[in-house]
């Protein structure tokens, strides 16, 4: 991880808290997409659908078509969502075995996910499963997600403790697939990937963050391709 | 070949019987077909206790559900706790983390999870995707054994074990996946491309013995599940010699409508009733 932000300055202005974040990735989901969310920021995105989407939710222990949790101390646990989280039944909704829910994600049919990362490379690479120092780690359904849902947005927050970069040239955590990542929200910037081409696009920056305020704490190379507007 | 830690072989407890009916009807110039289930066998154990009274120690145990309350076997696996033997191997999948994170539990109870054959020693290993929670305070019960080399761990992505798992129920020995390309899961494994996409060569996993939950059984072992509590217990029924099952009601045939059966009664060996009341989920 490269060490060169931790000469910066303060922030040039308040970075967005998880729920903006989560909000800032919903506005990409499409009504009508299967969908999955991961844990953390990811899964506070169903909080802030924009209005007339809705969207068909997958959780990894075979239940599709979830909507709001029961309330506390409500939940039934034979109806429980991949976060360990208890929904409610709704008309609609189908439960189904790990075999089927993992061929729904490794054939192809899941529209989007958005997963956590602890870095993204430059090429979309993505490590979420394990930090290196801890030695071990929980995969999941991260890999399964990344490497064969159509669309895979990242949520998390920019940097770590110290300003520490987390888009990155290279990955130096263990990997969970790679170039699957199409676009990143974070509490500074709106960045999509563009494979083909081998570059990172700054598409939005939150109020108050220029693109060389975005890019003092990104390792990896930012580019702009029209217009860089603002994270709402 | 099924890769196997197995002390007894897949299909022990069948291949027993498969000879006894060889023998019985040897002299009626049956030679190359093999009869199955020609007697009837009762399934029903009395107790937890007795259900898993055979399981030695060095066996390899899939524990069926998901991870949280819903679907687990708890009470064969404290059963299992009880019985004390150890050198097991645990095939699971979110393992070990409702105990310090309550994940899948209601908030009224002390969750019970995978981690219990960790803490009591009985367990030195374990396969499955997701071992340790997101915080490390407190330790959680898998990792506290593996950071003091009482056990190893074996991380394997979701969709790759639950398929490893139906593969070996199946009858198929390895399949190509391209979940885990490029990623340290995929170290030492054979490649190859299909339609200019890289995949990876996973083999089938079987064990000794699947313990598993469902809501309710006939007295034949057909099971029916309920909500999202399926998970891992079907998979894991076809794929281990010895599937032992707990559920909440036992039934005559007829009981549950043919289009409901989730697990085939071929798959299961014994089946143990709940109490009524059970205060545990």
């Amino acid at each position: 991880m490269s060490n060169s932000a931790n000469s910066l300055g303060n922030d040039p202005a308040p970075r967005l808290d998880r729920a903006a974040i989560a909000k800032r990735a919903a506005r990409d989901l499409i009504d009508g997409s299967t969908v999955n969310l991961g844990i953390g920021i990811p899964a506070l995105c169903a909080d802030f659908l924009p209005d007339g989407v809705e969207l068909l939710y997958h959780a990894e222990n075979g239940i599709l078509g979830f909507k709001e949790l029961s309330a506390p101390g409500e939940g039934d646990p034979n109806l429980m969502d991949a976060g360990g989280k208890f929904p409610k039944l709704v008309p609609g909704m189908a439960f189904f075995d790990s075999v089927e829910s993992f061929a729904l994600i490794r054939g192809g049919h899941i529209d989007v996910t958005v997963l956590g990362a602890l870095q993204v490379s430059r090429n979309g690479d993505l490590s979420n499963w394990m930090i290196p120092k801890r030695g071990i780690g929980s995969i999941g359904g991260a890999m399964d997600l990344a490497a064969n849902a159509k669309k895979v947005i990242i949520a998390m927050e920019h940097n770590v403790k110290g300003n520490l970069a987390k888009i990155v040239n290279e990955c130096t955590f263990p990997l969970t697939a790679r170039t699957c990542v199409n676009e990143i929200i974070t509490d500074i910037a709106a960045i999509e990937i563009d494979q083909e081409n081998d570059r990172m696009i700054l598409r939005e920056t939150a109020p108050g963050w220029s693109f060389d305020d975005v890019q003092a704490r990104t390792e990896a190379r930012l580019t702009i391709d029209g217009d860089v507007g603002q994270m709402a | 070949m099924l890769k196997s830690d197995s002390v007894l072989g897949p299909g022990a407890e069948k291949s027993l019987l498969r000879t006894k009916i060889q023998q019985s009807v040897s002299d009626t110039n049956v030679k190359d077909r093999t009869i199955w289930l020609a007697v009837p066998i009762n399934k029903i154990s009395n107790s937890f206790a007795q259900a898993v009274a055979d399981i030695p120690s060095g066996a390899s145990i899939m524990i069926g559900g998901f991870g949280g309350a819903g679907g687990q076997p708890t009470r064969l696996m404290l059963a299992l706790r009880d019985l004390g033997v150890g050198d097991l191997t645990i095939i699971g999948n979110v393992a070990g983390i409702s105990k310090t994170t309550g994940y899948g539990w209601p908030d009224h109870l002390d969750p019970i999870d995978q981690g219990m054959f960790f803490e009591s020693g009985q367990a030195t290993k374990i396969t499955c995707s997701f071992p340790v929670p997101g915080t490390t305070n407190p330790l959680s019960d898998i990792e506290k054994a593996w950071r003091e080399g009482k056990a190893e761990v074996d991380i394997v992505p979701q969709g790759t074990l639950i398929e490893r798992i139906r593969a070996a129920g199946a009858g198929i020995p390895a399949f190509y996946t391209p979940t885990g390309v490029g990623t340290p899961v995929a170290e030492g494994k054979e490649h190859r491309d299909f339609d200019g996409r890289t995949f990876l060569l996973e083999e089938a996993l079987t064990a000794d013995f699947a313990l598993i939950r469902a809501q309710k059984a006939d007295t034949r072992g057909n099971l029916q599940y309920i909500g999202t509590s399926r998970a891992f217990n079907p998979a894991m029924a076809t794929a281990a010699a010895i599937t032992i099952v707990e559920v909440d009601e036992i039934v005559e045939p007829g009981g549950i409508d043919p289009e409901r059966i989730g697990t085939l009664s071929t798959y299961v060996d014994r089946i143990v009733l709940r109490e009524t009341g059970d205060p545990l989920p």
